[in-house]
């Protein structure tokens, strides 16, 4: 039962994995990019959610070909894949502010250590 | 008329674009567009709202001309139209009230300040209007990202508190984009109201109602609903006036909103209470989030770190409405959305007025004020009434509401929760209220001493009377009389919008 398990599923487990690491590195990690760091490897497993959620074996993209006529099974669906493009895209956006936001920290503190920055705003309050 | 939900998100976006082009050049012309755009979508938003009311129908756009189920749709029902109005109109408050409050705070990055507001209340315009649950997503980021901006130009730890609150932000829309997956591979839609009618006959599957609950989670981490609230603190603490002044009144509560709407109009009735502890979970964590959130705000110092740990419970507020899921108690919880909007907005300005005009940021530095800008501090009084909930004002109303819904879902301990965090929230304000009317002598000398850090006599000559200079004080005295005025005439909103937005609880 349980290499059945592994085997219909292990798509699925490495993604579990990856956002395990991911949310590991944002909480765990006193550094600020590494914190950063484990953000886009959540963001990348949510990606990889949906593109294995779509993913069909022998299917072709979702344009109609004389070869495999009407039946929508040999057709990929492409929503899925437009919602990973868009969140893509919004993921970038935010891995851009997110290093911005580090650089003023930065130069502002001298440093990207957590508990160092915050002993330093304790001590300017 | 069908063309109205499209006009109220694209015009902001169109609008923050176009100043941010324009506003590189020309600051006051960039100033102009942002807030014309905010003005019209405003107005838009206003029609929508006397609209829907009388026709009883939501008015409905296809994107792109592609019918709903396939493609994206805009969805201006009672609740979207009560929403869009509250954070459009805040918008524009606080962009009348924004160039000379920037000016002071965080002068040099006014030219980038403008669009960011208007591409947030596109963000959260969209977020209250669409009926697609990936469109959620896109919109809920679009804010987020203009709220980080908006949020980091601020003290010197702004650029770190928004960083973490960045990543929690990344956690929360991760969590909800996920959850919109598992919903999506369980019931083959992302249309609000097609996933609402095929959802029925999948309630036992167990990736619906793990969908459920990742989206309510995201949601509510992007509510700062206690203990996710972590980085609300320093965040309204380290960042500009005007930025806060617009992102703590609105930004929560459109994720609020948000699981609202997941409540009433995409799971059945009786999924989020019934079939999972969803609801018990929110009121229990707001519960906890009100007390906590009260008691912390009565030993801080800084003024606007008072009012963010406020904040903390006062969304708890629309929290407990969502977990009492009955009727009277969610209206409670939705009519408490646009109170603690105005009300905190209010707060946030005259904190910004007070540092524009003194440079005093710290309550107990705050003595004599009320001699001082005396006006600014009626306004002050009037939102104290408000968020300690004396009748007539705004905020007595909805707490009655939750109290009713409190005591028809037999729950006494939340009942004395909502009494208690009234009287939590009496000794922190009415405290200030005591320093500010103080009537000591030598008062005026030392408040001199602290107006070197203000503004400089040049800027001051602008000003009327010693107060703040009208473009500052108007958009307060217009919250102010709303905070009233909203108290009154509660009965309006509650019987044409909300009455009707609640009905699918009673099962209809």
């Amino acid at each position: 039962m349980t290499i059945e398990f592994f085997a219909g599923r292990y798509p699925y487990i490495l993604i579990a994995v990856l956002l395990a690491i991911g949310l590991y590195g944002m909480t765990m990690k006193r550094n600020l990019l590494k914190k950063v760091i484990g953000m886009t490897i959540f963001q990348t497993a949510i990606y990889l959610f949906f593109i294995q959620g779509a993913f069909k074996q022998g299917a072709t993209i979702p344009v109609y070909t004389e070869e495999f006529g009407t039946d929508p099974t040999l057709y990929m669906n492409p929503l899925p894949q437009v919602i990973v493009l868009t969140a893509i895209v919004v993921g970038v956006a935010i891995t851009g502010v997110a290093l911005s936001l580090l650089l003023v920290t930065y130069r502002r503190f001298g440093s990207l250590d957590e508990e160092v920055i915050i002993q330093s705003m304790r001590e300017s309050a | 008329m069908s063309q109205l939900p499209a006009l109220i998100p694209t015009t902001l976006i169109l609008a923050g674009l176009l100043s941010l082009l324009v506003g590189l050049r020309s600051l006051r012309a960039g100033h102009l567009i942002a807030l014309t755009g905010t003005v019209v979508s405003f107005l838009v938003s206003v029609i929508g709202l006397l609209e829907v009311p009388s026709s009883g129908q939501p008015i409905r756009y296809a994107l792109g001309g592609w019918i709903p189920p396939i493609g994206i749709e805009f969805v201006l029902d009672h609740l979207a139209a009560y929403m869009t109005t509250l954070v459009t109109g805040i918008g524009v408050l606080v962009l009348i009230y924004a160039p000379r409050s920037i000016r002071h705070e965080s002068p040099g990055k006014a030219a980038l300040t403008y669009p960011s507001m208007a591409l947030l209340v596109a963000g959260l315009a969209g977020m209250s209007i669409t009926g697609d649950l990936f469109n959620l997503y896109v919109f809920l980021e679009i804010a987020a990202l203009a709220a980080y901006a908006l949020l980091a130009t601020g003290r010197r730890g702004g650029a770190f508190a928004t960083l973490r609150y960045l990543l929690i932000g990344a956690v929360g829309g991760g969590f909800y984009l996920l959850g919109v997956g598992f919903i999506y591979f369980s019931v083959g839609s992302i249309n609000m109201a097609d996933v609402a009618a095929r959802l029925p006959e999948l309630l036992e599957s167990r990736s619906v109602i793990s969908g459920a609950v990742l989206m309510v989670l995201g949601l509510a981490l992007k509510m700062g609903l206690f203990p996710l609230h972590f980085w609300m603190p320093d965040v309204y603490t380290n960042a500009p006036s005007s930025s806060a002044a617009l992102i703590a009144p609105i930004m929560t509560k459109v994720s609020a909103y948000a699981i609202v709407r997941l409540m009433l109009d995409v799971f059945p009735p009786g999924f989020f209470t019934e079939a999972l502890p969803i609801a018990a979970t929110i009121g229990w964590m707001s519960a906890a989030g009100i007390l906590f959130g009260s008691i912390i705000a009565i030993g801080q110092q800084d003024y606007r770190r008072m009012l963010a740990y406020s904040s903390v419970g006062q969304i708890a507020y629309v929290g407990l409405g969502i977990a009492l899921a009955n009727p009277i108690g969610l209206i409670g919880g939705l009519l408490h959305i646009v109170n603690h909007a105005l009300m905190k907005g209010l707060l946030f300005l005259i904190g910004g007025a007070i540092q524009w005009r003194t440079g005093l940021v710290r309550i107990p530095d705050m003595v004599g004020l009320g001699k001082k800008m005396p006006w600014t501090m009626y306004a002050f009084v009037i939102a104290v009434l408000a968020m300690v909930g004396i009748p007539p004002t705004a905020g007595f109303f909805s707490k009655v509401y939750l109290m009713i819904g409190a005591v028809q879902a037999d729950a006494w301990v939340w009942f004395a929760v909502i009494v208690l965090s009234s009287l939590l929230s009496a000794i922190y304000f009415f405290r200030m209220v005591e320093f500010v009317f103080r009537d000591v002598e030598g008062a005026e000398e030392s408040a001199d001493d602290s107006a070197t850090g203000g503004v400089s006599a040049d800027e001051l000559r602008g000003a009327v009377a010693g107060e703040v200079p009208p473009s500052m004080f108007i958009p307060i005295a217009i919250l102010s009389a709303a905070v009233i005025l909203v108290g009154v005439f509660n009965f309006l909103i509650v019987r044409a919008l909300l009455e009707p937005a609640v009905a699918p609880l009673l099962g209809g």
